[in-house]
């Protein structure tokens, strides 16, 4: 191999590439398909065609996505987030104790009820926003195991929900506050969510850095990214992510409890995972993430549709993460021979 | 086990004949041949990469030959893994250790070989007194029931000698075993060394130091290339002798060193020190300059590299740009002061393997500039990787294409290109052309010159001693942790060089 017999590079060459997501969007094609068989058969009707039963299901799994949107840069980053479910119910508490209306002589704050909406919104988004800094700089400070400071996280959050009314539920939002989970809203907060880092992952510096993060940590530091700060970063919007999900769901629901969001942290993991996130890092986006919460949806709303038992589905849904993460293993086997 | 010996009487315990090995794109063996009697210390000699430590991993089982024979005790053995090897007679103590750091000395030796009680338990009593009976035999003061990551490397080494003895072993091959030891604990491994020498035991001893050759050793081969230079018995030879059988090496490819004009210092080093690494190291490097740093394995000249552009900081010393004292504690200052490294690994250190040419090239370059409200400038940052692959003529069918899938001249090229766009001033390279294949070599070379001809001042660490020699204005050496020496591009040879790298 002599220099002069290496053409030059073409790197305008295909520009358009296939994108990874096709296969997932084909899985999900896959299962409508079956679905809408399956509902001929057993029920006599359309499962697709029911334009209401869409929208539940896209409702259902809205409030989860907008945490998957955030956990999906956890992993792209690397790292796993445990502790999104229990900053859900802890920032449900805080907010809906700020939110309560005015005149309701049992409220948790009695000198400061219908506050304007802004009130219990800040603090909650505040309040999530502190617990993923604090997971963040554990991880990129103390260098121990994203598993390991998430799951504190997520233990004391869930303790700091139950002691914030020592196990009672906080009700009656004033309207405004209601309308931020009233009819379709979830919907829309997470479309804008998936908007916004969608644009953040594939456009912004932010985003370049959290993929390079992922593939090579080492690689990144060298090429002169402050790792450390942008896993701070990276923590926090999912900490930010996951206390929104919890205000969505305490105006949804007019009432917050310290239970609410529990296992929320895992369907979330499993929705970017069945979206093609790779739990090694470095690969995945919003797009597939997305992908990956209707399947879930999907796959609820159809047992449901199928009039099967809920534990089926339970059961259903712990196969399917499965088989998404070893269909990742596989896929990477299968590149690291090519 | 012990009677495999006495009942075997022959000339050599262990004999490698025409050993050839290759790895996609490098013969790394080609022929070689090593004789080990009884009862002797072998030590094996040459440059980095001239093949000892992959015809060891032939001998203890890691990795098979393409061709050869390998007889012990003058039976033919096919060795299929270490354990194997192990069971037959053959033991390695490596150069990183491989013990199991939570668990006791004696867990260790006897690991697999546990003595049970009736009830088919571990009997951690017979398996302690067991281990204070063999390391009674070797002098080794050690408490059996000691938890290993405790240990000092030195007494890790004892335990390794130990558990090789422990299984009678015919052939022990120590790779480096000096490398972290203190004189004192130097001493105790010979003493050790000289009492396996009396039981008849071959050692084969691998050693980038002379004076340990002297020493210790017996007789020696010397490597070169993967080839196989001679062997003679070392009270026979002199140092230069050696230093002249390993570095022989004929210079056959070309190096385009363009003479250009050398400026002002632009970076100097004053008494670096990251204590147990290196220590006081001081030179300086200038415009327009190609500084070639030589050195073997463990003179830690990569270490230095990572402190000038702040990886892992120097802990005492001074650093200067442009005469000024700087202080940089992480690659980002280093960047800002205009500094650029490539590093050695580039799979471990270097590339994003699983993204794509672009990415890979544009990481550095947005972590300065082209980036507005945190946006990166995409089209500008496209046209600009896509010029400097077209300069640097890298090989890929688009920018799109993940970098695992390219080869290795065209990753390291594509690394080049990463740090060619942040302009720098100051060019760090570590073993810029390990492992491609020699077209892209020296496309390399004479982009590393062109470079430098455009005033950019240009460290170059390799291992490799006719790419130093071919391309340094001037020449530094390292040995331990230590400047060894300077050299002018005039007065440099392959000979001096040896000389100042291995004392």
């Amino acid at each position: 191999m002599n220099a002069t017999s290496q053409t030059t590079a073409t790197p305008t060459g295909s520009p358009y590439r296939l994108p990874a997501e096709l296969n997932i969007l084909l899985v999900l094609a896959g299962i409508c398909l079956t679905f809408e068989i399956l509902g001929w058969i057993m029920q006599g009707q359309s499962f697709l065609g029911n334009w209401q039963r869409l929208s539940i299901m896209i409702l259902q799994v809205s409030v989860v996505g907008i945490i998957a949107i955030g956990v999906t840069q956890v992993i792209i980053s690397g790292g796993i987030d445990l502790s999104s479910g229990s900053i859900v119910g802890a920032t449900a508490m805080i907010s809906m104790s700020l939110a309560q209306a005015a005149g309701y002589e049992r409220a948790i704050y009695p000198e400061l009820t219908g506050l304007p909406v802004v009130v219990p919104l800040l603090v909650g988004l505040l309040f999530g926003l502190i617990c993923g800094i604090i997971n963040g700089a554990l991880i990129a400070y103390t260098k121990i195991p994203p598993f390991i400071a998430t799951l504190g996280m997520m233990v004391t959050a869930r303790g700091f929900a139950k002691w914030y009314t020592k196990g009672q539920p906080i009700s009656f939002p004033t309207d405004s506050f209601a309308a931020i989970g009233k009819g379709m809203m979830p919907v829309f907060i997470f479309l804008a969510v998936a908007l916004i880092f969608h644009v953040a992952l594939k456009y912004t510096r932010y985003g370049k850095f959290t993929y390079a993060i992922g593939a090579n940590p080492q690689a990144a530091r060298v090429s002169g990214i402050n790792v450390e700060r942008q896993l701070v970063k990276i923590y926090a919007i999912a900490g930010l992510l996951s206390a929104l999900a919890g205000i969505v769901v305490a105006a949804r629901g007019l009432t917050a409890q310290a239970g609410m969001g529990t296992m929320y942290e895992l369907d979330a993991i499993a929705m970017a995972v069945i979206g093609g996130v790779s739990l090694t890092g470095g690969r995945g986006s919003i797009l597939g993430t997305m992908i990956g919460m209707v399947i879930f949806g999907v796959i609820i709303s159809g047992f449901t549709f199928l009039r099967l038992d809920a534990y089926y589905q339970e059961m259903i849904k712990g196969v399917i993460i499965v088989a998404a993460v070893v269909a990742d293993v596989y896929r990477q086997k299968k590149r690291k021979k090519a | 086990m012990l009677d495999r010996t006495s009942a075997w009487q022959g000339e050599y315990i262990l004999e490698a004949d025409d050993i050839t090995k290759a790895f996609p794109g490098v013969v790394a063996l080609a022929g070689v041949q090593l004789r080990i009697r009884p009862g002797t210390v072998h030590a094996l000699m040459g440059e980095n990469g001239a093949g000892k430590s992959t015809l060891m991993k032939i001998i203890a089982g890691i990795q098979k030959p393409d061709a050869g024979e390998i007889r012990l005790r003058g039976q033919p053995v096919e060795l299929d893994s270490p354990l194997d090897a192990l069971e037959q007679g053959i033991a390695m103590i490596h150069q990183e250790l491989a013990l199991m750091n939570p668990m006791t000395v004696a867990e260790n030796v006897w690991i697999r070989r546990e003595p049970r009680n009736r009830l088919g338990l571990i009997d951690h009593a017979r398996m302690n007194q067991m281990t204070r009976d063999l390391f009674a035999r070797l002098n080794i003061q050690l408490d059996p029931a000691a938890t290993v990551s405790e240990l000092t490397v030195a007494e890790k080494q004892m335990v390794e000698i130990a558990k090789a003895v422990s299984y009678n072993s015919d052939v022990l091959i120590m790779d480096e075993p000096t490398s972290a030891l203190t004189e004192r604990e130097v001493e105790h491994l010979f003493a050790i060394i000289r009492d396996l020498k009396a039981r008849g035991i071959g050692i084969v001893y691998i050693t980038h130091k002379m004076n340990e050759l002297f020493e210790i050793a017996d007789e020696f081969t010397v490597f070169r290339d993967g080839k196989y230079v001679g062997t003679h018995a070392s009270s026979d030879v002199t140092r230069d002798d050696i230093i002249r059988m390993m570095v022989g090496r004929e210079i056959t490819e070309m190096f385009p060193k363009i003479d250009c004009e050398i400026g002002e210092t632009v970076l100097e080093l004053r008494n670096l020190t990251l204590p147990g690494v290196f220590h006081d190291v001081s030179f300086t490097l200038r415009r327009g300059e190609i500084l070639g740093l030589a050195g073997l394995v463990g003179s830690k000249r990569s270490n230095v590299a990572e402190a000038i552009f702040g990886v892992k900081p120097a802990a005492s010393g001074e650093i200067l740009i442009d005469g000024k004292p700087v202080r940089i504690a992480s690659p980002a200052a280093a960047m800002g002061h205009g500094i650029a490294f490539l590093t050695e690994d580039r799979k471990e250190t270097g590339c994003f393997l699983i993204l794509d040419c672009l990415e890979n090239i544009q990481s550095a370059l947005i972590t300065r500039s082209h980036v507005k409200a945190g946006m990166v400038q995409e089209r500008q940052v496209r046209r600009l990787a896509e010029e400097m692959a077209a300069k640097l003529r890298i090989k890929t069918p688009s920018l799109h294409e993940t970098v695992e899938n390219l080869s290795g001249g065209n990753q390291q090229k594509l690394l080049i290109a990463r740090w060619l766009l942040t302009k720098p001033r100051i060019l760090i390279l570590d073993e810029p052309t390990r492992g491609i294949d020699v077209g892209a070599k020296a496309e390399i070379h004479r982009l590393i010159t062109g470079l430098a001809a455009e005033g950019v001042a240009v460290l170059m660490i390799s291992s490799e001693l006719p790419e130093i020699l071919g391309m340094s204005d001037r020449i530094v050496v390292m040995h331990e942790g230590h400047v060894s020496g300077e050299l002018a591009r005039a007065e440099a040879d392959q000979m001096r060089i040896m000389d100042l790298a291995a004392r």
